[in-house]
């Protein structure tokens, strides 16, 4: 129970159900069950961004080239389904992902081989990917009417109440909780994020445990380029741009540490909600989108605080009676 | 004796919900060395901390030549005169040896600049009044040695014109040679009449430096005196609060068939031509000054770093170790000297410290199995002996001692047939070093093959079966560990020093 109170993540959670109760008092259709299922809805997203881009900050790491490789993966799988209807979407579901792994491959290669700190690294993939996008595209939109009904269709398809996009986020999210908790290379992460030099005497390759948590979040990346060109029903260059930030801050306001190291699924998902609920909270109590980028930036720099102190090392415990006393 | 230049008494200090501090004193009087002595986890480096304006204590007097002060930041420290030379130097690698010694009180020009010229003699007359001409006021601190960069640090304290002088394990890191130079330096100060607290794990050095004592235990302060009237048993005794048996246990072990054979390794600036071999049930020592190259080859050895020419053969097979990964899996292990930054990951969990390395055994296809995880982690950790209240506590939460137990279990749950240890006793108390001596007699016992490297002398005497001496990156002798090997051959190899008659 203690740890429970705590933990971080728990006051995050209690925090986010008192926005939405405050919310509901302005608006009573805010707190409703099918409200706060489209405000979810609206967060799958980044919420399997934010998971991705986790990962890479628990190994000390960052990967800004998310936003860009999503935006890639998207455009090039709406040109395929613009070019050729006929292929299946789950098909293209795996080419998305399969784009962001390449990707994300090449930002973890030149990270691991290269030994270029990821943050210049990822601002260069940032710029040349979103770049790539333009040569491929020819500075040309993909628009709805040039997309199939099914590649539209399968994030909105309602399955038992919730959208298949919701759904998505949903086993992605169980799925990093087994990778995260229950795996060898999950351990790993934890293990270069917190000592990098400790895990180099244990045996384990930092170089190779940081490639895959950037194949990781590219793919995460490649998938969520399929969802939002299919729930936004746009592919253009402009897609998801500086959108990066956004995925970085729900990590942070979530509790990853920007050192690494620290963070857990719990954390990365409600970052991204607390985000989503003040997104759609601000305008149903008239507050200006101007003041939501600076709510989100507070949220952040007293996410930082709040690390900061829980970080705050105690004393050791020498004297015999108070070890005795606890 | 004169009025005490400083005066400690009463000093409690806690931190939310522990007491490191109770009721303590010392006092530091001019022109004498005061010895701080106590296990680890005694509260010395608390009352450094206190000292040096870090920390504030709870209650308690602090009084500068018999006028109370204050200590509220290091800077308030400083201003009154009082310096740390801590173990691993604090100083900054990136800047100019005469940058390090006069920051925060550099002379300055009419305009209120630094006046650089001015600043650059000044360091340069203080090294050579120190004896210490050799190291160049412009060289960066980062090129420099740890005993000099611990020169760097004495010259700063005299710039400041300290009176007192507290040393925090100067010689933890230190050659023989290097501590005697040390010791001159502090026989200066003292003539200067300077007083210094001198704080050190080892008696020899106790005994040849300090004039008084002062001994904690668990935070209290229970006993003090001259070193002249007190005998070292009756210290240890004070420090433990029972007798502890210093002498090493002898084990009985059939030394077998050759398991390790290292030929010719090379690297291309660290070491070259080595050659060693380690039998079955033999604990080998490396001897040598620090710096003589026998980390890197043992880094090298657990494939951490790469050799260029020379091969290295576990069981008559050839081994190519490009990667520690590669070194574990062959059966060599390795527990570095730097327990907190390489031995342990010190944020996690026990239990994810010892089976971090043999997760691939109690895992199933990638899978943790925290079942299998846990059985393994608690087989070791009792093996060991580890004193923990639950295997998840976080490691940095333990002693200096029951840490070093966690690395050493962690590898011999990877069953290994080979565990370096580099230093394995340094910077823990007492206690613990017997029980890690006594645990490398129990691995040979069991068949594995234990390289030791050490720099404490009884140390490598006491454990060793066969003494490999190390010089500027090569091998310069091999001894049988007999009755006939004497300390000073060993360190007259090892410093190149020719004989003596």
């Amino acid at each position: 129970m203690t740890r429970l109170l705590k933990s971080r993540e728990f006051w995050l959670a209690v925090g986010i159900a008192l926005i939405i109760a405050l919310t509901s008092i302005r608006s009573s259709g805010f707190g409703t069950p099918g409200n706060i299922a489209g405000i979810f809805n609206n967060t799958s997203i980044l919420i399997i961004l934010a998971l991705g881009q986790m990962v890479v900050i628990i190994t000390r790491s960052i990967d800004l080239s998310m936003a860009s490789n999503l935006a890639l993966s998207g455009m090039i799988v709406a040109l395929v389904n613009a070019a050729y209807p006929e292929i299946p979407v789950p098909l293209l579901m795996g080419l998305a992902i399969f784009c962001g792994l390449l990707m994300g491959a090449f930002n973890g290669l030149m990270v691991w081989k290269v030994g270029i700190p990821a943050i210049v690294v990822t601002l260069g993939t940032l710029t040349i990917y979103r770049g790539i996008i333009f040569l491929i595209a020819g500075g040309q939109w993909v628009n709805a009417d040039q997309m199939s009904a099914d590649f539209v269709a399968y994030t909105r398809i309602n399955v038992l109440g919730l959208p298949l996009l919701s759904w998505y986020a949903i086993v992605i999210i169980a799925a990093f909780f087994v990778v995260m908790t229950r795996t060898t290379i999950g351990r790993a992460f934890y293990a270069v994020g917190v000592n990098p030099t400790a895990a180099i005497y244990t045996g384990i390759d930092v170089g190779r445990t940081t490639f895959i948590a950037f194949c990781i979040s590219g793919m995460a990346a490649g998938l969520s380029g399929y969802l939002w060109v299919s729930r936004y029903v746009i592919g253009s260059v402009e897609v998801a741009s500086g959108y990066e930030l956004n995925i970085v801050a729900a990590c942070v306001i979530g509790g990853v540490s920007i050192a690494g190291g620290i963070g857990t699924v719990a954390s990365a998902v409600l970052g991204a909600l607390f985000l989503g609920v003040i997104n759609s909270a601000l305008p149903v109590i008239n507050i200006s989108p101007f003041w939501q980028m600076a709510i989100s930036g507070a949220a952040i720099i007293l996410a930082v605080i709040l690390n900061a102190r829980q970080g705050r090392r105690k004393g050791r415990i020498i004297l015999k009676d108070v070890e005795a006393a606890q | 004796m004169s009025q005490p230049r400083l005066k400690l008494s009463g000093i409690s200090k806690s931190f939310p919900g522990v007491r490191a501090l109770n009721n303590v004193s010392l006092d530091l009087y001019p022109g004498t060395v005061t010895a701080l002595i106590g296990e680890n986890g005694a509260g010395k480096s608390t009352l450094v901390k206190i000292l040096t304006g870090i920390y504030q204590p709870d209650v308690g007097d602090i009084t500068l030549e018999g006028a109370p002060i204050n200590l509220p930041t290091p800077h308030a420290a400083a201003d009154h005169g009082i310096t740390a030379i801590h173990q691993e130097t604090v100083l900054f690698d990136e800047l100019t040896v005469t940058e390090n010694i006069y920051l925060g009180h550099a002379p300055k020009t009419a305009f209120g600049t630094i006046d650089w010229p001015k600043m650059r003699e000044a360091a340069t007359k203080l090294l050579g009044e120190m004896g210490a001409a050799h190291i160049k006021a412009d060289a960066l601190l980062k090129d420099l040695g740890i005993a000099n960069k611990h020169l760097v640090a004495v010259a700063r304290a005299m710039s400041i014109e300290s009176d007192i002088v507290i040393m925090d394990e100067p010689t933890a890191a230190l050659s023989q040679k290097e501590i005697e130079d040390l010791f001159e330096l502090i026989a200066l100060l003292k003539s200067e009449g300077k007083a210094i607290l001198f704080i050190s794990h080892k008696f020899d050095e106790i005994y040849q430096i300090a004039d008084r004592y002062t001994v904690f235990r668990d935070g209290e302060m229970v006993g003090e005196g001259t070193i002249a009237d007190t005998g070292q048993s009756e210290i240890v005794r004070m420090m433990v609060g029972r007798s502890v048996d210093q002498i090493f246990p002898k084990h009985e072990v059939s030394i077998g068939a050759p398991v390790l054979t290292v030929e010719n390794l090379c690297h291309p600036t660290e070491f070259a031509n080595i050659s060693f071999e380690v039998r079955q049930g033999e604990i080998l020592g490396f001897y040598g000054l620090v710096g003589a190259g026998r980390s890197e080859l043992m880094q090298a050895l657990f494939g951490i770093t790469r050799t260029s020419d020379g091969r290295i053969d576990l069981d008559g097979k050839p081994l190519s170790l490009n990667a520690s990964s590669a070194a574990v899996d062959a059966g060599i292990v390795y527990v570095p000297e730097e327990r907190g930054q390489q031995g342990v990951i010190l944020d996690l969990p026990i239990f994810q410290n010892i089976s971090l390395p043999s997760l691939d055994r109690t895992s199933k296809r990638g899978f943790l199995r925290m079942v299998e995880e846990f059985a393994l982690t608690r087989e070791y950790a009792a093996r060991l002996d580890l004193r923990a209240a639950s295997l998840s506590q976080t490691t940095g939460t333990l002693s200096g001692g029951n840490q070093q137990k966690v690395v050493i279990a962690k590898w011999l749950a990877t069953r290994p047939r080979v565990i370096i240890l580099d230093e394995p006793t340094k910077g823990i108390d007492i206690g613990s070093k017997a029980a890690v001596h006594e645990f490398m007699g129990e691995l040979v016992a069991n068949g594995l093959s234990v390289i030791m490297v050490s720099s404490e002398l009884p140390e490598v005497m006491g454990m060793s079966d066969r003494i490999v001496v190390m010089r500027e990156g090569r091998i310069a002798a091999t001894f049988e560990n007999n009755d006939t090997l004497s300390p000073e051959t060993l360190v007259r190899i090892a410093a190149d020093i020719g004989d003596a008659a």
